[in-house]
């Protein structure tokens, strides 16, 4: 059955591909001069990609800020307080909508959220706040979808016994659930941190996309993926593999992120 | 200072259920101005019209298409790797070495962003095997790219087929494989379905993936080897480069309903897989 390795061969062969064209660029610039200098001019041969990769860190960062406690908050409120067939119906709504294409939000973005930002906070809109408010909406399905889960797999007798003892279901809640589910809900923000670090579109869409550092959350940022999907089109030479040596470092940091989900949930399911 | 427990859980109750009320108002929000916007666009023209003058006028007939073969292409194409895959690690073998690295690159392959996949699929499909943008890369593209959740989701339906139904196969004489082509595969293809189409209504969806594989050619394709433009894609240049707000309004609001039509269907097909299998 040759046919069960295509999912694994098709995993290599792009890891082979995007490595092939993106490390020896790397070697040739430097990793230093590639990861940590923030001189980003192609035409000139300056290929420093350290403010993009603050500008990804810190959207990421900011989306979690938005989507880890609305997320988790959801998850716990659907899955402890209220009565199962409404949970029926919200649930899949929330999935339902997790197929919204992400260039929608991103057109939201534009059209709704940035205007708004410039109206009451002043600078350009279109900024890294805007992209962090995105993007935490777009990892939403994920992490409720993913918390409800591990909510749902903690044992009942967890519960009862807490109740028994009089607690009243929040501290059941705080005291007793979500300390067993703990790894798996880290889990589910890490799943949902990569999904953000790796949106492109609606990212390009709201971001602003100037290279550099950010002074404040108001400012105009240029994230990893934009920065692939801009000039892809037509860059050439060293520029197209610099393109690809951002993705390789994208790659890298996607499996850290899957990495340590898995071992959180590994973890979570190994102490039952 | 302590606040009473019977406090807390009120406040506690009050917090959560906002919070999740906050949520499904900012997502229907979300579909319900975008349809706001676009429904009064949508007309017959506008769905069967060719594009004129870069979209600016005109429909969006070639993008149907597009969004209507591409999807279905790389179904084509991943559905018998991913059924594959499913039968061979629920029916053929135990847990082993070999099905854990299987299962871990599955994961791995769920986890990667579609931009990575289009990366890939420019350098591997259009540069390297000289494919150029065309139906065919994209298809091979979003193959890759779902090709994790069909076999998920194809497990999980071939998990849930009973036992007996094997066992009473095997005992009339079939062999493994008869039983897996005639018993097991027929009684999950409800579960696979919903792969299918849940595969289907992301690859609708995508845009970063597409177009640097399928490029954005707005005539109509005739051949695998044309390219062609999808609704995201053209929503996307629309929106982006400013040349129509109401056409992209109008695409984004095609768009939308399409996606949540193939996700609910999707969900109404699991949900009448669980009914029966629990029966």
């Amino acid at each position: 059955m040759a046919l069960a390795f295509t999912a694994l061969a098709s995993l290599l062969l792009i890891a082979i591909f995007i490595f092939k064209e993106g490390i020896p660029f790397i070697a040739r610039v430097g990793f230093k001069d590639f990861l940590l200098s923030s001189d980003w001019r192609p035409q000139a041969g300056h290929f420093g990609i350290y403010p993009m990769i603050v500008a990804s860190l810190l959207v990421t960062f900011g989306a979690m800020l938005v989507g880890a406690p609305l997320g988790i908050a959801c998850a716990v409120f659907l899955n402890e307080f209220v009565s199962k067939p409404v949970t029926q119906i919200i649930k899949p709504t929330i999935e339902l909508l997790a197929g919204i294409p992400s260039v929608v939000y991103g057109f939201i973005g534009v059209v709704v959220v940035a205007p708004l930002i410039r109206s009451q906070f002043g600078g350009p809109g279109l900024s890294m706040l805007c992209a962090a408010l995105i993007l935490g909406v777009m990892v939403l399905p994920t992490i409720i979808s993913i918390s409800t889960d591990v909510l749902a797999s903690v044992p009942n007798a967890y519960r009862e016994g807490a109740l028994a003892l009089g607690a009243t279901r929040w501290q059941s809640v705080h005291m007793v659930i979500l300390k067993a589910g703990r790894s798996g809900i880290v889990a589910a923000v890490i799943l949902g941190m990569g999904r953000a670090i790796g949106e492109t579109m609606a990212v390009i869409m709201v971001a602003g996309n100037t290279v550099q550092l950010p002074h404040s959350p108001l400012d105009s940022v240029c994230t990893l993926t934009a920065k692939i999907a801009m000039e892809m089109g037509s860059a050439t030479g060293a520029h197209r593999q610099a393109l690809f040596a951002i993705g390789v470092v994208l790659f890298l940091m996607i499996m850290m992120f899957n990495a340590l989900a898995m071992t959180a949930i590994k973890k979570g399911f190994a102490r039952k | 200072m302590r606040i009473p427990p019977r406090h807390a859980q009120a406040l506690a109750v009050t917090l959560l259920g906002g919070a999740t009320g906050l949520t499904l108002a900012i997502l229907i929000f979300v579909i319900v101005f975008i349809l706001g916007k676009g429904l009064p666009v949508i007309s017959l023209g506008f769905l069967f019209d060719n594009p004129r003058d870069m979209g600016k006028a005109g429909g969006i007939f070639p993008t149907l298409v597009g969004s209507l073969i591409l999807p279905l292409a790389a179904i084509v194409i991943a559905l018998p790797a991913g059924v594959g895959t499913a039968v061979y690690l629920s029916e053929y073998t135990r847990e082993n070495m070999a099905t854990r690295i299987i299962r871990f690159g599955t994961d791995c392959l769920a986890g990667i962003p579609s931009i990575i996949f289009g990366l890939f699929g420019f350098i591997f499909f259009v540069t390297t095997l000289k494919l150029g943008w065309c139906i065919l890369s994209g298809a091979l593209t979003l193959a890759i790219m779902i090709l994790p959740t069909i076999i998920r989701t194809s497990e999980e339906a071939i998990k849930a087929v009973p036992a007996s139904y094997r066992e009473v196969s095997c005992s009339l004489g079939a062999t493994r494989w008869e039983t897996v082509l005639k018993v097991v595969l027929p009684n999950a293809l409800p579960g696979i379905m919903t792969g299918v189409m849940l595969s289907i209504g992301r690859c609708i969806g995508e845009t970063a993936a597409v177009i640097f594989t399928a490029g954005a050619s707005l005539r109509l394709p005739h051949s695998v080897f044309d390219s062609t433009r999808t609704m995201a894609v053209h929503f996307y240049i629309l929106a982006r480069e400013g040349i129509s707000n109401e056409n992209a309004y109008g695409t984004a609001a095609v768009l939308i309903l399409s996606v949540l039509l193939v996700n609910s269907l999707s969900y109404w097909m699991m949900n009448r897989f669980i009914a029966r299998r629990t029966k």
